[in-house]
């Protein structure tokens, strides 16, 4: 168990110049003992080199990863005392299920009396018990990948268990009880785990914290609530939520901020509003801190409404979430859309205001 | 039930004519042969199996076969370990990668003849490299005089020619490991020793299969690499059972007996590479079978 600082940046092309010649750009991260992250991002985002950094497969091309305070950067994954489960299963088909997750044990000359402990309580958790003596190469893709999990999880005194998008395998169905599983298991023993994901759900449910990534980029750092009120990127916003986060340009001119010409309350350094579809509301005509907006499409999600509409003519877009026991106005009418209110974020460059 | 339509056979007519006359028909005349004694061309008299009780009981012959048997099992034992340490050996990636493949390639390239030839002057006391060597060290070496001699520079010879083809193989095997095998292992605290025992050994076995079922077959029919270099002496010691067949077909023109022999020896590779295709597809069928029940 450890505290991993990182303070480093990354690029697999010798002496890079620009930004796009990084896959990591500089970055600072702290991820604390016995926490359960998220590394979360769309693919090439740099969330598996991040995380191949911290196990140590991947050394970093400048700037250092420690473990509790100590320099590790140039240290083996072996060294590091890390355990990672990757994308595939990887099993050792020649071994039964005991043996698959006997193996870390007894490369570091573990009592067999202990091993056999560890390996009963590991396959208990998993519910594999029964498995034990079958021969690994002859079970189906979740088993096997049920198996790399358990060998992940079978040492008690890990630094970290890293996981790459481990349930990329796994049926949907049974995608949800082995994360309830891995969420019981960090629960149970108290294990570092970071988690690499494209999937918001899979990172939002997993982690308490949540590293939004974008092109080699660590956006945001939070928790599910962070993340969806308080967007640090406009990324962010598009990323996590579905639909994501409505953005508005913003006008300044001598009576104050306008979204497509009609008048809202700014901050004046703010160049977008960025609104949550679930925080739109409809409103009275002419009201404070709303914009007339025809509506384009109106679709029924079941529990909600979700309404597209339209700023104008060739305005921008504006998505809305209404409940489903509104009355949902009809396509071709025309609203008056409350897009201000506490929830409402600005932003500059990208990046969110106050 | 549905109508039956024969014309199907029609179309694999081109087929029956092409083996007939490549495989079937030549087989067919030795088989003729086998059974007569050709005492000219005019002259010929039916003898039933006797060709074939004379050519069982032949001394020569069971020490050919003992022989040969001996030669592939020994080429086995040596080109495929020999072959898995050097593909394992070998760099992976980069410049390097390919001008070793190319370097280990050449001897493949060469000609069966031009390596006995090569083999023959390379193994010279007097003028060769590697004869030339050993008896400067003292060493009595002479693959025309000594019998042991002769059988070790002709396995020599073989290791040299095709131990390249397993290690291609094995490499080819080798690169198509994915890298998370290497990381997990790695992550595992698997010792170098672990990482081929438990990865690469066993996902090696497919190619290794292959290798052993060519380097079999091809070691089994060997013929020549040793008539150039040693002509299959000192003595017979280097007979091996093509080389005992064209001295009964062509040297002795023992039409007959050679024609019988021929069919024996066909006979066994048949067999041996039967049992080696059903160790095969069982060991296969096996994997699959397990894998379908997971």
């Amino acid at each position: 168990m450890a505290r991993i600082d990182l303070d480093l940046a990354h690029a697999y092309k010798p002496n890079p110049q620009r930004d796009e010649d990084y896959a990591l750009l500089p970055l600072k991260m702290t991820f604390d003992d016995g926490g359960a992250y998220a590394l979360l991002g769309p693919s090439g985002c740099g969330k598996t080199t991040l995380l191949n950094i911290v196990s140590g497969l991947v050394k970093p091309s400048h700037g250092n990863v420690k473990y509790d305070g100590v320099d590790v950067t140039a240290r083996t994954p072996q060294q590091r005392n890390i355990a990672q489960v990757f994308q595939f299963p990887v099993i050792y088909d020649t071994m039964t299920v005991a043996e698959n997750l006997a193996f870390p044990l007894r490369n570091r000359g573990v009592p067999a009396e202990k091993i056999k402990q560890r390996v009963g309580r590991i396959a208990e958790m998993l519910e594999m018990s029964k498995q034990l003596d079958m021969r690994a190469a002859g079970l189906a893709a979740d088993a096997k990948q049920k198996i790399s999990l358990g060998r992940g999880l079978v040492r008690e005194d890990v630094s970290a268990v890293l996981f790459d998008e481990p349930l990329t395998v796994i049926d949907p169905h049974l995608k949800w009880q082995l994360r309830r599983k891995l969420k019981q298991i960090h629960h149970e023993l108290k294990l570092t785990l970071i988690y690499v994901t494209h999937d918001q759900v899979e990172a939002l449910t997993f982690a308490d914290q949540v590293v939004v990534m974008t092109r080699g980029r660590a956006v945001q750092i939070g928790t599910a609530s962070q993340l969806f009120e308080r967007p640090a990127h406009t990324f962010v916003g598009h990323f996590i939520g579905s639909p994501g986060m409505n953005f508005l340009p913003l006008q300044h001119g001598a009576s104050g901020a306008s979204v497509a010409g009609h008048p809202v309350q700014a901050p004046d350094a703010a160049a977008t509003l960025g609104v949550r579809p679930e925080y739109v509301t409809l409103a009275a005509p002419n009201a404070a801190g709303a914009v007339p907006a025809v509506v384009t499409q109106a679709q029924d999600i079941g529990t909600y409404w979700l309404l597209t509409t339209r700023i104008g003519t060739d305005g921008p877009l504006v998505r809305a979430r209404l409940g489903a026991e509104q009355r949902a106005p009809q396509v071709g009418e025309h609203v008056w859309l409350g897009i201000q209110g506490s929830h409402t974020c600005y932003y500059k460059d990208e990046e969110l205001l106050g | 039930m549905k109508p039956v339509n024969q014309k199907a056979w029609f179309l694999i007519l081109p087929v029956v004519l092409c083996v007939a006359f490549s495989a079937i028909l030549p087989l067919m005349t030795v088989v003729n042969y086998s059974v007569q004694d050709i005492i000219s061309p005019e002259r010929r008299v039916f003898v039933g199996t006797e060709w074939f009780k004379s050519v069982m009981r032949d001394d020569d012959l069971q020490g050919a076969l003992l022989r040969q048997i001996g030669f592939s099992l020994s080429v086995l034992l040596v080109e495929i370990p020999l072959g898995i340490a050097l593909a394992l050996s070998m760099p992976a990636k980069g410049w390097k990668s390919s001008a070793v493949l190319v370097l280990v390639a050449i001897s493949l390239l060469i000609p069966w003849n031009v390596v006995g030839t090569i083999w023959q002057i390379y193994g010279r006391a007097d003028i060769g490299l590697f004869g030339a060597a050993l008896a400067r060290l003292g060493i009595n070496y002479s693959y025309t005089g000594n019998a042991t001699d002769a059988w070790l520079t002709v396995l020599l010879m073989d290791v040299w020619h095709w131990t390249p083809l397993v290690a291609l193989l094995c490499f080819a095997g080798l690169r198509a490991i994915p890298d998370a095998y290497y990381q997990a292992a790695s992550i595992d605290g698997a010792s170098k020793f672990a990482v081929f025992r438990y990865i690469q050994l066993p996902k090696l076995r497919g190619v290794l299969m292959i290798a052993v079922l060519l380097r079999f077959m091809d070691s089994f029919m060997i013929y020549t690499e040793p008539f150039v270099l040693t002509g299959g002496g000192p003595g017979n010691s280097t007979t091996f059972l093509s080389q005992y067949l064209t001295q009964k077909a062509v040297g002795q023109f023992d039409l007959g007996p050679a024609a019988a022999f021929s069919l024996i020896y066909f006979l066994i590779i048949l067999l041996l590479c039967f049992i080696l295709y059903n160790w095969m597809q069982r060991v296969g069928t096996a994997d699959k079978t397990e894998a379908e029940h997971g």
